[in-house]
């Protein structure tokens, strides 16, 4: 009854196709199917936003998701968010912010922040906590991540298209 | 999670076909809840019928008639809509305090609505309570700290909807789409209180029907509406106790009002009691404490759960005073 299934796919601006069982969630289509570890499973219930990924401009939680889903969609990664001429703004102020300590929530929280300042290049810091709310970090607390994100936005403005 | 089938149906009229009406199909719009439940073999659907393959679910279109909002249409959707915003104000600050930014921005109004009961023993895969077919519902002698202090019995969920206080609140209808064509009533009486005949659903669909669309009246001159959720986790949490009030005012004098709670009985809960206290009337700090404890003065807690009553007279005190200032 469940045969794989063929999808057609862009991510990180590169068409991919692959094949999956409808019951995969787009995270283990990532992880397992593409080698795309980036995304990590923290709760996979939708808890902890460790999986977050960007679908047609909007993060989502990727183990919510399946696989089947990402037919016809653009998606994000963490893989995409660095150029070869370096990192992201977000990524350099976490950095140097140490906003990371085992760094298991740092793609979701990137991904995350990533649409943030792309929708509203100078939140306040009450509108990043908000933004953030669906990410949980369980070593480096709040503050610093917090921190490098309004740090990126009053150093680079707008340019955080990645 | 078991195997299914995935099915991407063109038409909306496809639907109730495909789901049959044997409970082994079901619908999957954001599939936040559902596949949650999937996971943890709480559902194990055969087919999954899935609505975004059908267009134009997710519209939200203003007529002379009022407000209608496609089941589709996600939470971050109707929380960003201008004219929700203004006009339906209890809604979008309802949509905007689900969940997580990342699930309000899959979740739907109409999985929203239908969404699933968050009873620790409903949702462990090991427990067999009365919600899945078993015999005992055991929050009744379990841990029952979140459990229901209203209309409870044989089991005692609450129901998880933050957008339902305020869709009855506001007085929205619903339409349904089922074998038989569709139809369309009170959203108030889409949900049901669990019964020894059927402890099992929260609402009224049969296996083969879904939500279509919600409609909302025009809304009366010098009403004002909001919702305020109190949860133990502020970044995102399931409501401890919820209101949706919708006032209609002049001067400090409470014409006609509507006050739903949530997060209290296994259904949206209409408190008739604080209505009937300030209804008419000119709200004070007095009538506002008057209306807490006639709200409560039915509440049947159960051995965890006496502090609901507490936060449900405050909450509706705290509502009517700010409804006139
Ligand atoms: S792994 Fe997806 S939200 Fe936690
Ligand atoms: S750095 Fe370890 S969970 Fe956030």
């Amino acid at each position: 009854m469940s045969r794989k299934v063929h999808v057609q796919t862009q991510i990180n601006g590169e068409n991919v196709e692959f094949l999956c069982e409808p019951r995969q969630s787009m995270l283990e289509v990532l992880r397992n199917e593409l080698d795309l570890t980036g995304a990590k499973e923290g709760c996979n219930n939708g808890n902890c936003g460790a999986c977050t990924i960007i679908v047609e401009g909007r993060p989502v939680n990727s183990c919510c998701m399946l696989g089947v889903e990402a037919e016809g969609k653009e998606i994000q990664t963490i893989e995409g968010v660095a150029t070869p001429e370096g990192l992201h703004p977000l990524q350099q102020k976490f950095l140097e912010h140490a906003a990371l300590q085992c760094g298991i929530c740092t793609p979701g929280f990137i991904m995350n922040a990533k649409v943030l300042l792309e929708t509203n290049p100078n939140p306040t810091e009450e509108e990043v906590r908000f933004w953030l709310a669906g990410n949980l970090c369980r070593c480096t607390g709040y503050d610093k991540i917090i921190r490098a994100v309004l740090d990126t936005t009053e150093t680079t403005g707008v340019s955080t298209n990645g | 999670m078991e195997k299914f089938s995935y099915i991407n149906p063109a038409r909306l009229e496809q639907v109730p076909g495909l789901l049959k009406d044997d409970w082994q199909s079901k619908v999957i719009a954001g599939g936040t809840d559902l596949l949650g439940e999937m996971k943890d073999y709480i559902e194990s659907p055969k087919r999954l019928i899935n609505l975004k393959s059908i267009p134009g679910l997710d519209q939200i279109s203003a007529d002379d008639g009022g407000l209608t909002i496609g089941a589709m249409a996600t939470l971050t959707d109707i929380t960003e809509h201008s004219e929700i915003q203004k006009n339906y104000t209890a809604l979008a600050e309802a949509a905007g305090v689900v969940a997580s930014p990342q699930i309000r921005n899959v979740g739907t109004l109409g999985g929203n609505l239908c969404q699933r009961p968050r009873c620790w023993y409903y949702r462990d895969p090991d427990t067999d309570c009365l919600k899945k077919g078993g015999n005992m519902c055991y929050a009744l002698s379990g841990l029952n700290k979140y459990n229901a202090i209203f209309g409870g019995g044989p089991n005692y969920i609450v129901h998880p909807s933050d957008t339902a206080p305020a869709l009855v609140a506001l007085g929205a209808e619903v339409t349904i789409l089922g074998a038989g064509g569709q139809r369309t009533i009170p959203l108030e009486n889409f949900f049901i209180l669990p019964t020894v005949a059927n402890p099992y659903r929260e609402n009224i669909l049969e296996p083969n029907e879904i939500i279509t669309q919600i409609h909302l009246p025009k809304p009366i001159a010098n009403t004002t509406s909001f919702y305020i959720k109190l949860r133990e986790r502020s970044s995102f949490d399931f409501a401890l106790v919820s209101i949706a009030g919708v006032f209609q005012t002049q001067g400090k004098k409470c014409q006609d009002l509507s006050l739903i709670l949530g997060g209290v009985a296994p259904a949206p809960w209409r408190s008739n009691e604080a209505e009937q206290v300030l209804r008419g009337q000119v709200i004070s700090d007095d009538l506002g404490e008057r209306a807490g404890k006639a709200a409560v003065k039915n509440a049947d807690p159960m051995s965890d759960n006496a502090y609901k009553v507490t936060l449900t007279q405050n909450l509706v005190k705290r509502a009517a005073v700010m409804a006139v200032s």
